[in-house]
Order: C-alpha cells, then sequence, then structure tokens
C-alpha cells in the first residue's frame, strides 16, 4: 500500500505523546461536545473529539496536528469505546493526519473540475516551492497533499490550508498566498480572482438577470 | 406470516426473515460471503442479489431485505444471472490467482461460488492490489492480499468472541483488515475466524501448508479438552490427525470451539507413551505388555487397589477400570484428581442443569468462583449472548477476570454466597429466569455447595420449566466419572487415607503424588507427563481421537465419539489394557470386545446408553451451608495448558508464552 500512512515508530510516539490530556480548555469544550449526545451513547463524539485531540496536538507542536496512537487512545478511554473502534475512525476520514504535518498543510484539490480549471498550475507552484507530495518541507512550514473534491468547484481551483480554502487560483497567485505564508502573513482567504466576491459569475449574473432587482415572474415565458 | 413467491413457489415465512431466508426455506441457495446466520448483518458483499418484486428495477441484496406480503422474488432470472457475475467479476479484481499456494483451496467459498455463478474468465488487466500481511496472533496466518472485505471476522471479533481487536481501517480501495496495531487478538476463540473466512486471507497458522481438504480422512468426535462437549470433526491424513474442526450442534456449541479444541492436535503426535515402562532401581526401563503385567502382579495387592481417573478419561476407560478394580476387591475409585471432595450423592445438585443453550435466555447471572472464558469458553458464549443480546444482568463472586461482558464484582469471599447483598438477592428474586453457575474453585470451599443450593432454593431459581442451579466443570470426564462412581466421600483424600497398595492413573497427572508414597502406581496414559514421571508401571494408552468412546458432558449430555486414527506403537486402547491386565491377575471382567465392554457399562448405567441429556431428576442432599469466609481460588492458572495434550503441543505452549505470559512473537516488520 504505497499510498496508505505509514504509521511512525509506536515506541517514540508512545514516549513523546503517552501522557496527552486535555488542556482545561479543551477539556471544558470535550465535556460540551459529549453533553451533546444521549447518556450512553457518548461514542457519537468521537469525530469531534478526534478533531479536538488533533488541534491540541497541533497547538503544541506549531504544527497543524496531528492524531499518534496514544492520543487516538486517549480520546477512545475518554469515550469508553475499544481503541480500534476509534483507530478505524481516524483511519478512514482523511483529514485526520496519522503522521505529523507542518505549519501549513496544503490540500490541493485534483479532481476534475479542479484539474480542467488548471489545478496542475497550482500544483507547479507548491512543487516550485520545494513541497512533496506527501511529504513536509525540511523548514517543517508546508505538507503537500493532493485531495478529492472539496466541494468548491464554482471556484475551482481551489486549496484548503489549514482550515481557510483559497479558490481561483493559478500559479501566480498560489505562489504569492505561500510566500505570504512563509513570510508569516495571513493572505486574504476566499476566491483570490478580484472580480469575484464569492461564487458569483464572473462580470454579472447570467442567468435569471430579471430576478437581480425585483420578483420576477418566469412562468410566462416558459 | 408473510406469503412470498420464490422462483414460482409460494411459500409461507416466519414474519421478520429476510429474503435470503425465504429463498433457502424454498430450497434455493443464494451465494453469499458476507452473510452468516451467527452474526449481524452486513449486507456489504452484495453476492446475494436476487430480483424481487415490487421493489427498484434492479437487483437487491437478499440478506438485508425483510420479507413483505406478495413479494415475488427471482433467484434464476437473467438480471440476477447478471448481476452476480458481475459481482463476482468485482470481486475477483483485486483477489490473487494465487490457489495452488493457498490453504483454502478445497473449502473455498470464492473458489466455488466463482465456479458455480462466475463468468469463467476474466476481462481485468490492470495491476491488482497489494495488502501487507498483518500479524494476528499464534493461531491466525493472514494474506491479506486474498482478503473480500466482508468483515465477517470483525463482526465474530464484537459480537461472539466479545474482544474487539479486529476492524478494518483505511477506506476505499486502500480498506485493510486488521487487529488492533497487529497485535495477537486476545481471544481463546481466535480460530473460529479461520472457518468464518470465506477466502484464504486469514488461514491456520499451526495447520499452514499441512493437507488439503480432499486428503483427509473426516471422523465425528466429541472434543474432550473441556467439559462443553464441543462436536467436532477430526481430519487425519494416514495415522495423523492433522486437525480438528467444530461441528454443528446448537445445543451445545452452535459452531465454534475454542483454540484448545482445535490446536492441541500437535500435542498428539509429540511425548507419547508407545511402548511399556517399568521401573527398575528407581528409573523407569522400556519393557514388554507381559513384563509389565508381571510387575502389577507381583504387587499382590489383593484387594487393596484404588483407581484415579483424569481429566481426559472417557466413560468406557474407567467403565472398564472400575470393573477391574471391583473384580479384584477393591472399590477405591475417584476421578476429582486435585483434591476437590464436594458431595456427589445427587447428579443434579453438581450438573449445569439449566443446559449449555438454554442459558443464553437467562435474565440474571450469578457466577460463584468460576472464569467462565477459561474453564468452559462456549458457555462464556452463551453468557455473553444473554447479556450482548438480551440485555441479561450478571454478579459475580470469585476472583476477578475478563470474561468479555460487564460483571458487577462483589468481592472473592466465599461467605459472600450466603450472605449476598440486598440489590444481588433482589434482583434474583425478581428475575424470570434467574441463574447460578457454580465453578470448581467455589465447590472446593467447604459450605458453598450447600449454600448455593440453600441460595437457589431462597431466590426461587427452580421452578417450572427451568432449573438454574449450575455447577460448571473444566474436566470433561467429570459427568461419566460420577455417573460411574467415581467419587468418594472425601474425594481424594479418601484413597490417601485407605493406603491402597496398588493405583491405577487413568490418565491422571494433577494428582499429588507424593501423598501415596506406599503405592506402586500404574499409570494408564498416552502422554509422557506429570503422571508418568511418578509411575512405577506405564501402561501406554489411547488418546482421544484414538477410540471410540463415550463422554458426558458438563450438562450431562452423553454423546459419543469414534475412532479417527490408530494408538501410535505399542499403545493400546484402554479397555483392552485392562482387559488383558484382568487376565494376568486372574480375574475376569465379563467383556471381550469394546462393544461388550460398552454394553456391560450400558447395563450398569443405562443413562450411558441413550445420547443425549441424563436425567437427573432433582434432588437436594442435606449439606452444611455456611461457606468458610476465604478467598476462592481459580482452579485454572494457564488456559492452554490444562492437561497432558496442551502441554505437549508446541502450539498451546506459544499460545500461552504470548497470550497468557506477554512473550512477544510478532514477526518483525518487512
Amino acid at each position: 500500500m504505497a499510498d496508505a500512512p505509514q504509521i511512525p515508530d509506536e515506541a517514540e510516539t508512545r514516549a513523546r505523546w503517552g501522557a496527552f490530556a486535555w488542556t482545561a480548555e479543551n477539556a471544558e469544550k470535550a465535556k460540551a461536545v459529549i453533553a451533546r449526545y444521549p447518556a450512553g451513547r457518548q461514542r457519537s463524539a468521537v469525530m469531534p473529539l478526534l478533531d479536538l485531540a488533533q488541534r491540541q496536538v497541533g497547538a503544541e507542536t506549531q504544527t497543524q496536528g496531528w492524531l499518534p496512537v496514544p492520543v487516538i487512545e486517549y480520546v477512545a478511554a475518554a469515550l469508553d469505546m475499544p481503541f480500534i473502534r476509534a483507530y478505524e475512525v481516524a483511519t478512514f476520514y482523511t483529514m485526520y493526519n496519522l503522521v505529523p504535518v507542518g505549519r501549513y498543510h496544503v490540500q490541493v484539490c485534483g479532481t476534475t473540475p479542479c484539474l480542467l480549471r488548471g489545478s496542475d498550475d497550482v500544483m507547479a507552484a507548491c512543487k516550485n516551492r520545494g513541497m512533496v507530495k506527501g511529504k513536509t518541507t525540511p523548514d517543517g512550514l508546508f505538507t503537500l497533499t493532493e485531495v478529492e473534491c472539496m466541494g468548491t468547484c464554482t471556484n475551482a481551483p481551489m486549496v484548503q490550508i489549514n482550515d481557510d480554502n483559497y479558490e481561483d487560483l493559478d500559479f501566480d497567485s498560489m505562489s504569492s498566498i505561500l510566500d505570504a505564508l512563509a513570510a508569516g502573513k495571513q493572505p486574504k482567504t476566499g476566491p483570490q480572482n478580484p472580480k469575484r466576491h464569492t461564487s458569483e459569475p464572473e462580470g454579472g449574473p447570467t442567468t435569471l438577470k430579471e430576478m437581480v432587482s425585483s420578483n420576477h415572474d418566469y412562468r410566462k415565458e416558459w | 406470516m408473510p406469503k412470498v413467491t420464490v422462483d414460482g413457489v409460494e411459500l409461507d415465512v416466519p414474519q421478520g426473515a429476510t429474503v435470503l431466508q425465504a429463498c433457502e426455506m424454498a430450497g434455493k441457495e443464494i451465494p453469499r460471503f458476507c452473510y452468516h446466520e451467527r452474526l449481524s448483518i452486513a449486507g456489504n458483499c452484495r453476492m446475494c442479489l436476487v430480483e424481487v418484486a415490487p421493489g427498484p428495477p434492479k437487483p437487491q441484496a437478499s440478506c438485508a431485505l425483510p420479507t413483505a406480503e406478495g413479494q415475488v422474488i427471482k433467484t434464476d432470472s437473467p438480471m440476477v444471472k447478471k448481476a452476480r457475475e458481475g459481482v463476482m467479476e468485482f470481486l475477483l479484481i483485486n483477489h490473487p490467482l494465487d490457489c495452488p499456494i493457498c490453504d483454502q483451496g478445497g473449502e473455498c467459498d470464492l473458489q466455488d461460488q466463482s465456479v458455480a455463478y462466475g463468468r469463467g474468465a476474466t476481462r481485468y488487466d490492470e495491476n491488482k492490489r497489494a495488502v501487507t500481511e498483518k500479524y494476528m496472533g499464534p493461531i491466525v496466518k493472514t494474506v491479506m492480499t486474498r482478503c473480500i472485505q466482508c468483515t465477517r471476522c470483525v463482526r465474530f471479533a464484537e459480537e461472539v468472541a466479545g474482544v474487539e481487536d479486529v476492524g478494518a481501517i483505511y477506506r476505499g480501495e486502500n480498506m485493510q483488515i486488521t487487529s488492533y496495531l497487529e497485535r495477537a487478538v486476545g481471544s481463546e476463540l481466535s480460530g473460529n475466524i479461520v472457518d468464518l473466512c470465506p477466502v484464504g486471507a486469514l488461514t491456520s497458522k499451526p495447520y499452514a501448508f499441512e493437507a488439503r481438504p480432499w486428503e483427509l480422512t473426516k471422523t465425528l468426535g466429541i472434543d474432550m479438552m473441556d467439559a462443553v462437549g464441543t462436536n467436532v470433526r477430526i481430519d487425519a491424513r494416514g495415522r495423523q490427525v492433522l486437525r480438528v474442526l467444530p461441528r454443528v450442534n446448537d445445543d451445545v456449541n452452535e459452531e465454534w470451539a475454542n483454540d484448545k479444541t482445535r490446536h492441541h492436535v500437535d500435542g498428539l503426535t509429540r511425548r507419547r507413551l508407545d511402548q511399556p515402562y517399568v521401573r527398575v532401581n528407581g528409573a523407569l526401563q522400556p519393557a514388554s505388555w507381559a513384563e509389565a503385567f508381571a510387575a502389577i502382579k507381583a504387587v499382590n495387592a489383593g484387594s487393596s487397589v484404588a483407581a484415579i481417573a483424569g481429566d481426559l478419561a472417557d466413560c468406557e476407560t474407567m467403565f472398564a477400570a472400575k470393573t477391574l478394580v471391583n473384580a479384584l476387591g477393591g472399590s477405591l475409585l475417584e476421578g476429582r484428581q486435585t483434591g476437590l471432595d464436594y458431595d456427589v450423592t445427587s447428579l443434579s445438585a453438581v450438573n449445569f442443569n439449566t443446559g449449555i443453550a438454554e442459558a443464553e435466555n437467562a435474565d440474571v447471572i450469578l457466577l460463584v468462583g468460576t472464569n467462565l472464558r477459561w474453564e468452559a469458553p462456549l458457555i462464556n458464549t452463551r453468557v455473553r449472548k444473554a447479556v450482548w443480546k438480551k440485555g441479561a444482568k450478571v454478579f459475580a463472586i470469585g476472583p476477578e477476570a475478563d470474561l468479555t461482558y460487564k460483571a458487577d464484582w462483589l468481592g472473592d469471599d466465599a461467605s459472600l454466597v450466603s450472605k449476598l447483598p440486598a440489590h444481588v438477592t433482589d434482583a434474583l428474586k425478581g428475575a424470570e429466569r434467574p441463574m447460578l453457575v457454580f465453578g470448581g474453585g467455589a465447590l472446593s470451599v467447604p459450605g458453598v455447595h450447600g449454600a448455593g443450593l440453600a441460595l437457589a432454593k431462597s431466590v426461587n431459581a427452580i421452578k417450572d420449566g427451568w432449573n438454574g442451579y449450575n455447577v460448571v466443570h473444566f474436566s470433561a470426564a467429570r459427568m461419566g466419572s460420577l455417573m460411574l462412581g467415581y467419587g468418594l466421600p472425601g474425594g481424594i483424600k479418601d484413597v490417601v487415607v485407605a493406603k491402597p497398595k496398588l493405583a491405577f492413573f487413568l490418565g491422571a497427572d494433577e494428582v499429588d503424588f507424593a501423598a501415596l508414597p506406599d503405592t506402586f502406581k500404574v499409570y494408564v496414559g498416552h502422554h509422557g507427563d506429570k503422571g508418568a514421571h511418578a509411575a512405577d508401571v506405564i501402561l501406554p494408552a489411547a488418546a482421544w481421537t484414538e477410540k471410540d468412546f463415550t463422554t458426558v458432558n458438563t450438562e450431562g449430555r452423553v454423546q459419543r465419539s469414534e475412532k479417527a486414527v490408530f494408538a501410535p506403537g505399542d499403545a493400546r486402547e484402554d479397555w483392552s489394557i485392562f482387559r488383558a491386565l484382568a487376565d494376568a491377575l486372574g480375574v475376569t471382567l465379563g467383556f471381550d470386545s469394546f462393544d461388550a465392554c460398552r454394553a456391560a457399562m450400558i447395563a450398569a448405567v443405562p443413562a450411558l446408553g441413550v445420547e443425549g441429556i441424563a436425567d437427573y431428576g432433582w434432588t437436594v442432599p442435606k449439606l452444611p451451608a455456611k461457606p468458610e469466609a476465604r478467598a476462592i481460588p481459580s482452579p485454572i492458572k494457564d488456559f492452554y495448558l490444562t492437561n497432558a495434550i496442551c502441554r505437549a503441543s508446541p502450539t498451546m505452549q506459544r499460545c500461552s508464552q504470548e497470550l497468557i505470559h506477554g512473550a512477544d512473537f510478532a514477526e518483525a516488520a518487512e
């Protein structure tokens, strides 16, 4: 399984993360999440708690965070569920990282709409900065992953970096985003095309034009 | 009772039956991989597709589709044929064509069904998926590339075995079945996932590359490793037993067998006693049968003779020994070799009265001094079923153990039996079908037996159609030996006090031999173990696979097992040893053949002549009911090494080291 993540050395991971426990703030959050589900159904909270744990690991390591095995076990124990069941969840969803990632986790969409709109250029911009698919750069800043559709096809091509989406990209805009991140700045999120605000058609509406200013009854025109 | 039509045949099916079950009732074979009648329904292999009207105009998975009134089901339409061929083709896309080197070959569901329902040729010429092997412990060998992800093993581990160690990680094409972090599956039932696996992904590690199924002669047997009386099939080639597989018997073992039952067989060829030995000047010397008999005759024991049965002794053996002891004028017969001395005047008071199959209907269960998981793993699965499926409550007294279900541990003090906390007695009294289970450990504490019987009465555990008083034994010989009168009031202490000049040990290895220093010890058994070391004369006998025999399990079920292979070397079947010895000692036993021996046994104990549950009635002996206030001991220290055959088995030794003592055998990652 060339594509499957290689779990880091277990002994080392246990030594580093064996003592993982919620911070006071996250303990409160975890309690609130568990309280959303009926008593005895606390296992339903496994996904939000794994995410919370990943974020806490991220905060501790100054990265986007990942899920070491002891941390998965900690969450499973907190929910009184067998380790394997939590482990199955963590391995199933791609947004749980099973290996350490860099500070910025660059997830480039390579599905058909993005591909047609130039995701190859976006990927090239990443590779231009020394990123390798599935690897973290030596400075620990960027991890590059090619992912499947993130549901932003109207603004293709797009990348997700940590919790933000960057859309309407090309080689140059992607490069400048990466430059800004590397310099510690926060680039503008959302569509990078200055002519677009969100996902509206560029240059004004192309359909249902009469609806722009007032309600219009199209039924007569059918 | 919905009425459905299957291929033009109309039939009534029970409410809640699935379409697949309806088709089976109509006599139609529905191919399947993931569906298994004793596991929950997954519906992920899609092999059981049938055409159902009314419904969407496409094939539907019959295993997960409930029947409805007026359904018309077609299992032989062109649509169904095409659907099966399609599913088969998809399953075979990533399945390697390595049948010639696969241990499942010849008994592989995928092989059989691709012949019966597949297209016959592949159209796939891309690369196949490959999956790394997973370590699953000493019993299960994995070749995960062959896995078709039916998840039967995952469901078995969770639902029946109760160890959530196995799971499916990753997703889509990357999905892999694995044990948690590739650790050994910590279950005494792990061998069953080998049988459940419809392909060759999980195969038996000890049996790897030993034989093809069509080379084996199959003999119906009854397992002697514990007192459950698991129905098994003994697969042998030539003179060697290669494996033991469970047979379906819903009253006893359903279709499971524990790992000891399955994998002690490599012990049957090791450390065997294959010729008589006589102790000369303190050392055991090989001898002929005549010399061995002469040595026994030279003891001149008169009527000072005893017979002590071991855990593996069968009824015919015990009867033959008993007849010989009686013919010599003796009457010292004991089967509880470790020194238990509970009252045996009423067999019903030491029997698993509820019945193994009925145990899953209990609603409140009190376990006293028994680690069911080790003493009777397949009774434990029944209790787990009661807990898991029907919400039964379990209370337990005794040394704490992980029973795979939640038990309320009350402590390990034996005196608790007569002064249970109020919430426990209330629960038992309020229960419709309360079940009390006493283990061998509990009965070893004086007073517990009587207190248990009193408790059964006070919580009303015995009522119409329900007897909730149970004793679970872990020795396969126990109920048979008690039926044959192997039970002295003081247990083995009576034998020690009587100082017999001559004693026969029928495969008895756990006896405190030092307590019988002046007794001439004749070991009649098949393995060179503790008993043989202490013996003055060794008479080599047949192991359980090497003779026909009758045995009685812990619920009093009389079952017969057949001979699969011959005993090695000069070893003989036990009854014939006693017959020949009787001649040498100048007495007669009254039988000259195995059949005559069995007939005489049945004449003496008619219940042994009828296969099935022996009726012991229900009589309560008057016993002291004040249990001593002390901790209940646990009689089994090591599940995998409970008898001479297991101790001779490399597989059982390895299981013990790895699963009980935590030694690390995981193979280095490649």
